[in-house]
């Protein structure tokens, strides 16, 4: 990216501490408009913490976050969310006693939702929610959308936390883990449609520990190691780096290679 | 579970009957025999409550009226319950708070019920919500406490300050001109209050109060302020609250500290739980047993409430999910009995 383009979303300094555990130390990064970019990170090392910060669900310590040249630092999650940073959850957060698209209802009806809809009438809505879970890999000819969403399996609740995403039209997503937990079949049929996002220009911000999907669709790594950033830069050269290594593997003492 | 399986073990199967299915959606509109399957129990209640009233003696008349304010209080709790996730016992409060404005409005100004009700439905709605409002970004017990606090606050501050009418409340206050408009009105906003809340719970807006009860930070990541919802939701349960309140004001023409008795929190919850939570028609149809049933047993002093305990208990044992969810399963669904 050149250097007079605004980052869409810049993170200045964030510091969250719970008690004597630094989750995330001074932590900065850009991202630009139709970016795709990765976090990852050892178990514990901050990653979820961050999110929870840019999104609004935890105050920050210190630091700022920039969303569009606004500092969103500390505001109400429903807020930004009407920004349009939209977020999906690692543990999925379905309504488990409404059927699979009136899970959709709600997203709609929020004010950013509504902005783009116009006037929405009863049953509008319905037919939007159809529109977009067909959009995440529901079959619409299926009964699949209308059984409640506690029947559904992981990977359809995975599917209905991006659906959520798009009903808000969120201009940056942040996706927490969407290929954890899922069977190799479900993360086939998950990354197309993570790819097709990418191609149709939305902005990404994926927390990943399946390196290999994530290095298909992202074009910058973050890597977060005890809340701290080790690196930040190209997929390739994040496997080559030695902090990163050290972070993953740990040390070795003699090299015999 | 016990690990041998017998020869003949039997388990109940239950179906849909086939009319249930023919009239889910537009195929509904088929025959007459599919309409009149689903109109004729709402037909039953509705024309029931007309009705059956006009030849009641007078004194039952009034027992109408009073099941009819602990159907509202009921309605109240089990849309709080049911479809916000709030476990509010707070109808002791709303009975006070709109009791008093009626009541004062009519003592110190003179003005009649067809003033006082609106108005101390409206007002007292924003009061309660006023109240509650520091408890419910919070979520589990704490709104129950304080709702089950606040009454007992109001009804001290009361008593020992000597406040409208102190111990011996508010007095000869205007009442409805006559039983049969007191009823009508009563059986009249019931249907309005119950088929309007069953209408509101399946709007979008409903399923907002119902994605509170679920998930609120899914709420909060769909770009929705839950804090303004769960106020939305509690006014409007303040309002049916503070309108019954108004109302017991207005039949009794009197207004104390007994409208801040815990019965009104309680005996609704009862009514609520023996009809079915969740149904309304449940709330409704407890209400309408448990407060005349409460009228009849009053012979018995005292030992009514062991009568009246006791038939509560063996409802909670035997029909935990409530009269009404037994009723419309028996109604959408047959049952038999196969080999397993």
């Amino acid at each position: 990216m050149s250097e007079q383009i605004q980052p869409i979303l810049s993170v200045k300094d964030l510091t969250k501490s719970f008690g004597g555990i630094i989750a995330v130390h001074d932590v900065s990064f850009d991202l630009y408009n139709g970016d795709v970019l990765g976090i990852m990170g050892p178990n514990g090392s901050g990653k979820t913490t961050l999110i929870n910060c840019i999104t609004g669900f935890l105050k920050p310590d210190s630091g700022n976050i920039i969303f569009k040249g606004e500092d969103i630092t500390g505001m109400p999650p429903h807020r930004i969310v009407n920004m349009g940073i939209g977020r999906t959850f690692q543990i999925m957060r379905p309504y488990y006693n409404l059927p699979a698209y009136k899970n959709l209802i709600a997203p709609l009806f929020s004010p950013r939702a509504k902005k783009f809809a116009g006037s929405g009438k009863l049953g509008d809505r319905d037919a939007v929610a159809l529109d977009i879970l067909e959009d995440v890999g529901f079959e619409r000819d299926a009964y699949v959308p209308y059984k409640l969403a506690g029947t559904l399996p992981l990977g359809y609740l995975k599917r209905l936390e991006l659906g959520r995403c798009l009903a808000l039209r969120a201009d940056v997503m942040l996706c927490d883990e969407v290929f954890s937990g899922l069977s190799a079949a479900e993360i086939a049929s998950m990354l197309p449609l993570i790819e097709r996002l990418t191609m149709e220009g939305a902005t990404l911000i994926m927390i990943e520990h399946r390196l290999k999907e994530l290095f298909r669709v992202a074009g910058k790594v973050v890597v977060l190691h005890f809340g701290r950033k080790i690196f930040d830069g190209n997929p390739t050269e994040a496997l080559e780096d030695e902090g990163v290594k050290e972070a993953y593997f740990g040390k070795e003492r003699e090299v015999t290679l | 579970m016990d690990g041998l399986s017998k020869d003949n073990e039997r388990r109940r199967e239950r179906l849909d009957r086939g009319i249930k299915v023919r009239s889910d959606g537009i195929y509904v509109l088929l025959s007459w025999k599919e309409i009149s399957y689903l109109l004729v129990p709402r037909a039953v209640l509705v024309i029931t409550l007309l009705v059956v009233p006009a030849f009641l003696p007078p004194i039952w008349q009034r027992v109408v009226c009073l099941a009819g304010i602990y159907a509202l209080l009921a309605m109240a709790f089990d849309f709080l319950l049911s479809f916000v996730g709030l476990v509010c016992l707070g109808g002791a409060l709303w009975i006070g708070i709109g009791g008093y404005i009626a009541g004062i409005l009519a003592s110190e100004f003179g003005l009649p019920p067809a003033v006082t009700l609106p108005i101390a439905t409206f007002g007292g709605a924003a009061i309660s919500t006023l109240l509650f409002l520091p408890c419910l970004p919070l979520r589990g017990i704490y709104f129950a406490i304080a709702t089950f606090i606040y009454p007992l606050l109001f009804s001290h501050i009361i008593e020992t300050l000597h406040i409208a009418g102190g111990t011996f409340g508010l007095s000869g206050l205007p009442t409805f001109p006559n039983t049969w408009i007191a009823m009508y009105l009563m059986v009249i906003l019931l249907f309005v209050i119950f088929f309007g809340l069953r209408r509101m719970v399946n709007e979008d807006i409903g399923l907002v109060f119902q994605g509170i009860r679920d998930n609120d930070q899914a709420i909060r990541a769909s770009g929705l302020n839950i804090t303004f919802w769960k106020t939305a939701a509690v006014f409007v349960a303040s309002a049916i609250g503070c309108f019954a309140g108004a109302y017991l004001c207005a039949l009794y023409g009197w207004a104390g500290i007994s409208f801040f008795a815990f019965d009104f929190s309680i005996l609704p919850i009862a009514a609520a739980v023996m009809g079915g939570l969740g149904t309304f028609t449940g709330a409704l149809l407890g209400s309408l047993v448990l407060v005349p049933l409460t009228e009849l047993l009053r012979a018995f002093g005292s030992l009514r409430m062991v009568l009246y305990a006791a038939i509560l208990a063996v409802f909670v044992v035997t029909r935990p999910e409530g009269i009404m969810p037994y009723l419309t399963r028996k109604y959408h669904q047959f049952e038999r009995w196969v080999e397993v």
